[in-house]
């Protein structure tokens, strides 16, 4: 069985994170100009406006795109119509309920 | 190959007003595709009286198409699959909500999917292709596809709509999930779909119209999102 979704986010996040801080507190001999360097200190924070821009982006084009299933509402409602005079036929003792 | 007959679960609490529309549509819609069915009724000793109106249509459309397996009490929902599984004669089983927000029409839908690709499980998606809802405003329509985006964010659970509960599973398939599944109320069946997909069975989706109560109040308070968000992270945390 796989790892649970949490697992999976941790250990991305983890990777994430040791590599950017390896990086960002130069423990690893990896020689970076210092406009690299200003990327990299900006980066997580960058990826985190970048996914709440998505996020807003996608909830709010998939609000606007929801279907409002008018037509088969209407659709409905003249079944129930059908429905109330057919079983009013077949003697359905409760009809004189219907509305 | 023995002719599929499929078994309609409807579990039921004060839907009075209701039942005798769902099942007339039922009836329509079965009979007119020329499906081997039974709807089984299983009603949680609901003060307003379904169980009459139930026994009133037996009577009209017969004992062997409508079956009455009620329960004295308020129970689960899970355990109410559970009591109506029991009951099936079906090689099928398809669950869905008695209040008419799941049109009966989409049945063959369901079934004609589950046959050309073989499934072990169709789901009704509100979330995709033609697939909407009627009767929304739009702070209904956000706090939904939020609560969507956020679950298919964490859960990839390869499935457009978990919270619905219009579903058609192979019989053995739906025993074998609830005998797994821990969850209460609709968190139930967000697990159910997450679950069946830990367990490798094939998962299709029809996209369906949902046409929000006609009769009775529908549901969304601040419980609810408490405990879809519970829900989310149980799975989040355990699946």
């Amino acid at each position: 069985m796989a790892f649970p979704k949490l697992f999976q986010w941790l250990a991305g996040i983890a990777v994430f994170l040791s590599v950017w801080s390896a990086l960002f507190f130069r423990l690893v001999p990896v020689k970076l100009s210092q406009p690299w360097h200003d990327v990299i200190s900006v980066l997580p924070l960058y990826l985190l406006i970048s996914f709440a821009c998505y996020s807003l982006a996608v909830v709010g084009y998939r609000v606007a795109t929801f279907n409002d299933c008018v037509v088969a509402s209407e659709e409905l409602k003249k079944q129930v119509e059908e429905a109330k005079e057919d079983l009013k036929r077949k003697g359905y003792k409760y009809a004189n309920e219907f509305s | 190959m023995a002719r599929n007959k499929y078994s309609v679960l409807l579990p039921t609490y004060n839907e009075r007003e209701n039942l005798p529309f769902i099942i007339w549509l039922l009836v329509k819609h079965f009979s007119e595709s020329g499906i081997d069915y039974e709807v089984i009724i299983i009603d949680d000793g609901s003060p307003d009286g379904t169980l009459q109106v139930a026994e009133e249509l037996q009577r009209i459309y017969g004992k062997d198409k409508i079956v009455l397996r009620p329960r004295g009490q308020k129970l689960g929902l899970g355990t109410a699959y559970v009591h109506g599984i029991k009951h099936a004669t079906g090689n099928f089983i398809i669950i869905m909500d008695a209040d008419m927000s799941h049109h009966p029409k989409f049945i063959p839908e369901l079934i004609k999917k589950q046959e050309t690709e073989n499934l072990d499980i169709v789901t009704g998606t509100r979330y995709s292709g033609d697939g909407g809802v009627f009767g929304w405003d739009l702070k209904r329509k956000c706090i939904s596809r939020v609560a969507n985006f956020i679950t298919q964010m964490l859960l990839r659970p390869g499935v457009s709509d978990l919270t619905g509960s219009f579903r058609l599973y192979r019989k053995e398939v739906l025993q074998k999930l609830i005998d797994a599944c821990v969850s209460k109320g609709y968190v139930f069946q967000m697990e159910m779909i997450v679950r069946a997909r830990q367990f490798n069975y094939t998962i299709g989706e029809v996209p369906i119209s949902f046409v929000d109560r006609v009769y009775g109040e529908s549901k969304l308070g601040g419980q609810e999102i408490v405990d879809f968000l519970k829900g989310i992270l149980y799975l989040f945390a355990t699946t």
